[in-house]
């Protein structure tokens, strides 16, 4: 069930010959100020394709996270501009974010960060309500495997569970961007496989860009590009040849 | 279909109805307050105003002394009269079986054929006395009802020197005597004073008063001019003795019933204001700090695109749905709450029946302060949540920064861990701890208000009635009498000391300001009964000129050594020019002192008293009474004791009754300040207490960083509380006082004690409800989500 159409200012054309889906130049984050202050990134200049599946790695603190939030337009960088397509992040003020954010960007968090008051089908209404063509809920929640728990509150789900209800509201816009913060950090090893597998399914068959930050280097053999962090700086960039299925990851 | 956020919003509100509850019960009493206390002086005025009308009382009262029946034409064709109704009214002493005073009365006649064109009669029970039998009469209820009497019941009376005895037909109400008060007495007493009314030829039989009448009642039409209507009347009824026409803003029950109106009304305006505003006050503090802790939950709707105006109508919704609804429930209350009190004071007033009005303007007040008062407090933390960036806000606030509380540490190591923390918190956080502190303190203040206005009442009884009135009796004259008649009362056996009073009615007027009432003149020396300031000091009189309370300076609006114009209504009614040579703060009614020697000169009546104050041997008060009762000068005789109680009643069932409604309102608002504080500070600290638990202190353990945060900042309250109720007090205290009686402000130690123990308890009620809450949390698996 792959979508082609046109859902946001920009037009979707994935494939090696569309524009990068997201360009950084520069980019310094620093928070706080004078002795106090801590440099987050250091200076990162980026290009990521539209339509593949790119891996964030390195340890704590190595700025992630912050390039991760930047990109989603959850936080403004320091230094440097960043682009979308061809809409520069770094000119929008607090209203252009969040209307980007709106039309564009579907977040996982590691915590799932559902709303405790709603059930499955409604958090994922929260995100379809203000979009301009998402899907029905309960095809979203068909696509992560959890049609039959669409009733259930978050108490009532497992981690794994609510990871997917969490992806399934992220992807129920039909973003352009998916962007994961360590979306297995807090699940076992099977569980954590099968939030992965969704995530390539929602990147195969809606061609989402995916941005995932984890520290754990296995998840790398999954995405087509992996970024390792130190220190605020991307060391290095691996292009991966062949994708594993994330069924053959080892935990 | 409904909105998922506004599912989230139900969802919200049904897990947080318990904290909801108490921060619209807060408000909601505040509103209460507002909407009952409007509502009762709306309802009170309109009713007491339909009375007036339906029984048509005069505009006019013109008493005189004997006036030819013809003179009613006169009176008639004055411009600006509507109706004229002449009658006949009389003092009569009425025997009280088992009882050693005689009660005192006064005759009023009915025409009789037809009803009384005005001041009209309501009749409770029985019938009209019938024309041709002069033994039937009518009683007032009240005072029938004070004695046990009804309709077939017989009555001895003395009227005009002759003792008779009467058959009581029925009963009766009147709007001229809702309040009725024995001569010579400050305060209305249903036992001690009646009225008879009986057909007009029997008493003018009984007074010789065939062909005349001694008190002219006019209606006057809407366009009249009062003031010239009073002239022209005087000015016909002079050469009959009049006494002096006056207007029904002085007639002396409805004087009474409007003044505690205004009392009421009055309180009204100054009263729930401030426990709405107080109540404002903590639903900010509250709602402010609710929304604090979900920040995380703002930042998420903002990740998901969710633009700064939608957030912030979804929380203005969540808090607009806990202050409407507690403003709602409040006016709900306040309808319920005011309109029983309105039947309360419809029966204290006497009235006979009941017109319920409610004030909109409270309604929309109430609600509006509430919504914006919690808006406000909602909106300011939203916007500072909307000024961080959604990936910031959706992270918990980074840990405070603790280094600071550092150099604690010598005292710190005196202490465990978890007392450590409380100490830490509150030393880091001195803003919220300190809100919290005000919140409570602003609720206890209240409580601590109300009970310096309790504790004022009962000083101004206090002071009346064991300082400035140290005697046993008070004897009223018919007139002013020859001081050589104390002589006689001092040869009584059974007298130990007599002190002389005169009271002279007076219009007193400075400019346009005039005042109707009298002048009390007092000896130098006196012991029984002196003219005390608010302190309890003596007031020196001066060898000439009037000592004014505040009270009545105030409504004449004369300062010390300016001059009033001072209108005998006694006597050969001279108008005199008085110096005030000083004003002092009294606690009791609106006197205007003068010594006795001073206005007898003024006067041009040396050696003339009115009355006289006497203490006696109780063992002999019946043998006493009895020889007063048969001295042809004494017009009333009246025991302290019944004066003490008089007042204490119109205190207890007046426009101060509400004090007891205010104060059960302020312990209200006080607990449900302090509970709010306990539920705030747990959801503030929900993932610490679980951290400790799951590194294995006990519950009880872990309760106590939170319950130890909630006694510092209660002790911490404490003073301020009394602080802020100290100067509430005042403001309260002002809204009691009346022309009738003045309410000290100021707290005593105990008043201060006890609301230090509402507050206490407060806590500790609520410590143990926030508990048993922590008890029930799985803080294990608080956690386990997010962080």
């Amino acid at each position: 069930m792959r979508q082609a159409q046109p859902t946001g200012g920009t037009d979707r054309a994935p494939g090696p010959t569309a524009p990068p889906a997201y360009m950084a130049c520069g980019v310094k984050k620093i928070y706080g100020e004078g002795r106090s202050a801590v440099h987050a990134l250091r200076g990162v200049d980026l290009e990521i394709p539209t339509g593949e599946i790119v891996v964030l790695l390195g340890p704590s603190g190595s700025g992630k996270s912050t390039l991760l939030n930047i990109l989603g337009g959850l936080d403004r960088a320091t230094e440097g501009t960043v682009s979308f397509r061809d809409t520069c992040l770094s000119a929008l003020d607090d209203a252009g974010l969040t209307l980007y954010r709106r039309r564009h960007v579907g977040f996982v968090f590691q915590f799932y960060n559902l709303m405790p008051s709603l059930t499955a089908t409604e958090n994922v209404e929260l995100v379809t309500e203000i979009a301009r063509d998402p899907m029905a809920p309960e095809d979203a929640l068909a696509l992560v495997g959890l049609s039959a728990r669409a009733d259930h509150f978050p108490a009532q789900l497992s981690g794994g569970e609510q990871q997917r209800v969490a992806i399934a509201r992220a992807v129920a816009k039909r973003p352009e961007v998916l962007l994961c913060d360590e979306p297995t950090g807090a699940l076992d090893s099977a569980t954590g496989r099968a939030v992965l597998s969704v995530l390539r399914d929602v990147n195969a068959e809606l061609g989402t860009t995916v941005l995932m930050v984890t520290h754990a280097a296995s998840t790398a053999g999954m995405a087509d590009r992996v970024l390792h962090f130190a220190d605020g700086h991307i060391r290095d960039v691996v292009i991966n040849d062949t994708r594993l299925d994330p069924a053959e990851i080892e935990w | 279909m409904v909105s998922p956020l506004d599912r989230k919003l139900l969802r919200d509100l049904a897990r947080m109805k318990g904290q909801a509850v108490a921060i619209g019960a807060v408000i909601g009493t505040g509103v209460l307050m507002l909407v009952m206390m409007t509502g009762l002086v709306a309802s009170l005025t309109e009713t007491r105003d339909a009375y007036y009308d339906r029984y048509r009382l005069a505009d006019v009262f013109a008493p005189v002394s004997r006036a030819p029946e013809r003179l009613a034409g006169d009176l008639a064709a004055i411009p600006g009269v509507s109706a004229v109704q002449t009658r006949v009214t009389g003092r009569a002493l009425v025997d009280i079986a088992g009882a050693a005073l005689p009660a005192q009365a006064q005759a009023v006649s009915l025409p009789d054929r037809g009803r009384s064109a005005l001041n009209d009669i309501y009749l409770t029970d029985g019938r009209l006395p019938e024309h041709g039998r002069p033994d039937e009469i009518l009683l007032l209820e009240a005072f029938a009802d004070a004695h046990g009497l009804g309709p077939g019941d017989v009555l001895a009376a003395t009227m005009n020197g002759a003792r008779r005895s009467f058959r009581i037909v029925g009963l009766a109400q009147s709007p001229e005597f809702l309040y009725t008060t024995p001569p010579g007495e400050l305060y209305p007493d249903d036992a001690r004073f009646g009225v008879i009314w009986m057909s007009r030829s029997a008493l003018a039989a009984a007074y010789d008063m065939e062909g005349a009448f001694n008190e002219a009642l006019l209606a006057l039409s809407r366009t009249a001019r009062k003031a010239a209507v009073i002239d022209a009347a005087d000015r016909l009824l002079a050469a009959h003795g009049g006494t002096g026409a006056y207007a029904r803003a002085e007639q002396i029950s409805n004087r009474f019933i409007s003044e505690e109106i205004a009392g009421l009304a009055v309180s009204a305006r100054t009263v729930p204001p401030i426990f709405l505003a107080v109540a404002a006050f903590l639903l900010n503090i509250v709602v402010g700090r609710m929304v604090q802790a979900e920040r995380e939950e703002i930042g998420l709707l903002k990740a998901f695109g969710y633009t700064d105006a939608e957030v912030g109508a979804h929380y203005f919704k969540l808090v607009l749905a806990i202050a409407a609804g507690g403003a709602l429930a409040g006016c709900l209350g306040g309808v319920v709450l005011g309109r029983a009190m309105v039947e309360v004071y419809t029966a204290f007033f006497k009235f006979p029946f009941l017109v319920f009005r409610l004030d909109p303007a409270a309604f929309a007040t109430g609600v509006l302060v509430s919504v914006a008062a919690a808006s406000a407090g909602g909106l300011l933390v939203v916007r500072r949540v909307f000024a961080l960036a959604p990936a910031e806000a959706m992270r918990p606030p980074a840990p405070p920064d603790y280094s600071r509380s550092a150099r604690f540490r010598r005292l710190g190591r005196l202490l465990d861990q978890p007392s450590r923390m409380v100490l830490r918190r509150i030393v880091r956080q001195p803003i919220r701890m300190g809100g919290a502190a005000l919140g409570i303190a602003s609720g206890m203040a209240l409580s601590v208000a109300m009970l310096a206005i309790y504790e004022g009442f009962d000083e101004t009884v206090d002071l009346t009635f064991g300082v400035v009135d140290r005697s046993d009796v008070t004897v009223t004259f018919t007139h002013a009498v020859s001081d050589k008649t104390l002589f006689e009362l001092g040869r009584m056996e059974g007298v130990a000391r007599v002190e002389p009073v005169r009271h002279v009615a007076a219009i007193l007027s400075h400019g346009l300001d005039s005042h109707r009432g009298a002048i009390t003149g007092l000896p130098p020396d006196a012991a029984l009964y002196r003219a005390l300031d608010a302190g309890g000091g003596p007031i020196p009189l001066p060898e000439r000129g009037l000592v004014l309370s505040r009270t009545l300076a105030d409504v004449l609006g004369v300062e010390a050594g300016q001059a009033l114009s001072v209108d005998v209504r006694e006597g050969r009614q001279p108008v005199l020019d008085l110096p005030v040579a000083a004003i002092t703060e009294t606690l009791v009614g609106a006197p205007a002192y003068m010594a006795l020697d001073a206005l007898n000169r003024a006067l041009r009546e040396p050696g003339r008293v009115s009355g006289a104050h006497l203490t006696i041997d109780s063992a002999r008060a019946d043998a006493i009474f009895a020889r007063l009762q048969d001295m042809p000068t004494v017009a009333g005789v009246s025991r302290k004791d019944d004066a003490r109680a008089a007042i204490v009643r119109l205190m207890d069932s007046g426009a101060g009754a509400t004090r007891y409604v205010m104060g059960a309102i302020a312990f209200v608002i006080t607990f449900g300040v302090v509970y709010n504080a306990a539920r705030i500070a747990l959801a503030e600290r929900t993932r610490d207490l679980a951290a400790l638990r799951v590194m294995g202190f006990t519950r009880g353990e872990a309760a106590f960083v939170l319950l130890g945060e909630l006694a510092v900042v209660t002790l911490v309250a404490l003073p301020a509380g009394a602080a802020i109720g100290y100067a509430l007090s005042f403001a309260i205290a002002s809204g009691f006082s009346t022309e009738l009686y003045q309410i000290p402000a100021g707290i005593d130690r105990a008043s201060f004690g006890q609301a230090a123990l509402v507050v206490l308890g407060a806590a500790l009620v609520s410590g143990l409800l926030v508990k048993r809450d922590l008890d029930r949390t799985d803080l294990i698996g608080v956690l386990k989500t997010r962080e």
